[in-house]
């Protein structure tokens, strides 16, 4: 295998957290949600998505589980963001440090075992196809999911009814409220989906990526997802680009840093958080004619009666 | 069955006053359950997590020494919540704040630098502290940039900054390859208040500071400036009160207590500058915020309950082998049921029966 492939190959693998996070964050904010807590959710997901593989032997129970363990999370966070009318921002912050706790309790058993990770697809002669074959046939199975996850997500934002709805309870839910649509139970539907996402997207972690459970594990790649939305600007096919080119950059500081040039591991490692500081800045800075944020992302809503 | 808010027609004083109380209360209560779950007896648990620390003079000292940077931290932070800007970077403020300081103790040593070393590095680490909280701030002011990941993504790259010099130029040579500096010489050393004990001058700051938070809060014109900007962000335009300045303001001053917190930990019980010399101190001291209200007074008695629960939970780990992540599951949950609580301030919860079709058809 060339240098050039494993490259390729561990920049996908490293971006595929990151873009299954950040297209469920996407959801959750075209409603008109600010969840702050996925790097908590991610970290619940990876703690459940290692037990859930580890005891059954299985990867799919596993993943299940990650995103089940995301879904609960982010019920928490609904019933305080939506149901008790809680500020977004610090409810948030709360479900990271929860996330944090309970990971530690939940994955101190599993600590220091290991897993057969998933397996990568084979197809007879197309994966064999010098460089390309194993990048597009050779993957294992949350690359494609994450793709078509996206796909499924631009299509049903752009291309269907219930996307149009679900974004205009982003853009004004009082609106949206007049006309009818149960704003906080759509919202609620959006919350839980980015709950589910970045539970499979913590439980990518242990069952893939590395192929055991550390506590904090995720790295603050939740809050990196929750950068790319922004820089995506809330569209879905930007975030593919945006997840990739994050990815790319956590992979090559560690090529670099395996190649022992003279720069300090450490400087190299802090690279993917200053990309994202540095990106944030210059794409808040090129939006000089209004913001792209769902008009009402992070604002409290209670229905009158 | 379904769950309605009804806006009050005012601010409940009351329950402003009782819900952190509620908070702690029905914490204390899903903690039993986590108990449980664990399969200890809650009774004794809780004993050894509130009651025993209370018991021995050494606990009592350590819990003040716990507190000192989280009231530290939390004031400063109060004022920024207050002023609806959202800096969640303290813990690597802290760290900055401690590195800086670090810089002077580690440059002196063996020297025959006299007593203006010490003061001479808190200056250092609660300047380093607000310089460091300023780049968030100014990427939120001039470019628009959410504050809220900026500030945490610089954690993040305190944390590595630290590790890097410790492990690096900074490491102490006698040191075993341990990544530690050299334990800082006495004149770089925070002075413990009792002879041979924990507690330290420390403390003493943390009070003066909570003392200036309720004078510039409660007295003086910045503080007000700073409450409106929060609460009514256009009555504050139409008062002519610049935002963007405001947030700098409080950005620097909580960098510049966090970063004080830094180095007085490490120049004080720690004494000497490592990786982990914070459990996550910038963190808790989010809690220790809202729990104390964003009000100083709130935040002293909050500081001191938070650090109950880490000294609790360190002592639980050891005389009954629950696990220290508790603790911050702990601190997970109460921030929780205080945020619920607050909502009870602004909203009367009610629970309506009533056919769901009725409901689907008022939405």
């Amino acid at each position: 295998m060339g240098l050039i492939e494993a490259i390729i190959l561990s920049v996908l693998a490293a971006s595929t957290p990151l873009l299954l996070a950040a297209t469920g964050e996407l959801v959750t904010e075209r409603s008109g949600v600010l969840n702050l807590g996925v790097e908590g959710m991610m970290i619940v997901g990876a703690a459940c998505g290692f037990g859930g593989a580890w005891l059954s032997g299985s990867i799919i129970v596993g993943a299940l589980c990650g995103m089940v363990a995301g879904i609960l999370m982010s019920l928490i966070f609904a019933l305080m963001a939506l149901g008790l009318a809680v500020n977004q921002v610090a409810t948030g912050l709360a479900l990271t440090i929860l996330g944090i706790g309970l990971s530690g309790l939940i994955g101190a058993g599993f600590v220091g075992e290991r897993i057969t990770p998933a397996p990568h697809l084979h197809i007879p002669g197309l994966s064999d196809i010098p460089l390309a074959g194993r990048i597009l046939f050779g993957e294992d199975g949350f690359v494609y999911l994450s793709i078509a996850l996206v796909v499924g997500v631009w299509w049903f934002l752009y291309r269907t009814r219930a996307g149009l709805i679900l974004r205009a309870c982003g853009d004004n839910h009082v609106s949206a409220h007049a006309l009818g649509y149960p704003v906080l139970r759509i919202r609620l539907y959006a919350v839980m989906f980015g709950g589910a996402c970045a539970g499979l997207a913590g439980a990518y972690l242990p069952l893939a990526y590395t192929p055991f459970f550390i506590p904090g594990m995720t790295a603050g790649r939740g809050w990196i997802a929750l950068a790319l939305t922004v820089f995506a600007s809330w569209r879905p096919a930007r975030l593919v680009v945006g997840a990739y080119l994050f990815g790319a950059v956590t992979i090559l500081q560690l090529h670099a840093q395996g190649a022992g040039i003279g720069i300090p591991s450490q400087f190299m490692s802090s690279l993917p958080y200053l990309a994202t500081i540095i990106v944030l800045v210059l794409l808040s800075r090129a939006r000089t004619g209004g913001s792209t944020a769902p008009a009402a992302l992070g604002t409290v809503f209670v229905p009158d009666r | 069955m379904q769950l309605v808010l009804e806006k009050r027609a005012e601010r409940s004083a009351t329950i402003a006053l009782i819900s952190p109380l509620i908070a702690i209360g029905l914490t204390i209560a899903t903690l039993c359950i986590v108990f449980a779950v664990l399969g200890k007896n809650p009774i004794a648990a809780l004993a050894v997590y509130f009651i025993d620390p209370l018991t021995d003079g050494y606990s009592l000292q350590e819990i003040a020494v716990k507190a000192t940077p989280l009231v530290m931290i939390a004031i400063g932070l109060s004022l920024c919540y207050l002023a609806n800007a959202w800096n969640i970077g303290a813990e690597g403020q802290f760290l900055i704040g401690a590195v800086a300081g670090s810089w002077l103790a580690v440059k002196t040593q063996g020297t025959d630098a006299g007593h203006w070393v010490l003061p001479a590095m808190l200056v250092l680490g609660a300047a380093a502290g607000a310089l460091y909280a300023l780049i968030p701030a100014i990427c939120k002011v001039r470019f628009g940039a959410s504050e809220i990941l900026t500030s945490l993504m610089l954690v993040y790259v305190a944390d590595l900054l630290l590790d890097y010099l410790v492990r690096g130029p900074w490491r102490d040579p006698q040191g075993f390859n341990f990544p530690t500096t050299a334990e800082f010489d006495p004149v770089a050393t925070v002075p413990t208040l009792i002879e041979g004990g924990r507690l330290h001058l420390g403390s003493i700051i943390a009070l003066f500071v909570v003392a200036a938070g309720a004078v510039l809060l409660g007295r003086t014109i910045k503080g007000f400036e700073i409450r409106v900007v929060g609460a009514a962000p256009r009555a504050a335009r139409f008062g002519g009160f610049n935002a963007n300045q405001l947030v700098l303001l409080t950005f620097a001053i909580s960098g510049a207590l966090a970063g004080l917190a830094g180095i007085i930990e490490v120049a004080g019980p720690v004494g000497h500058l490592q990786p982990g010399i914070s459990p996550g101190y910038g963190f808790t001291a989010i809690i220790v915020a809202f729990l104390g209200r964003l009000n100083p007074i709130g935040i002293l008695i909050a500081g001191l309950f938070l650090a109950l629960t880490f000294i609790g939970g360190e002592q639980a780990q050891i005389a009954m082998k629950i696990p220290l992540d508790v603790t911050k599951v702990f601190q997970g949950i109460l921030l929780f049921y205080v945020l619920a609580c607050d909502s009870l301030i602004l909203y009367r919860f009610r629970l309506i029966s009533s056919s769901p079709k009725v409901q689907s058809g008022a939405h």
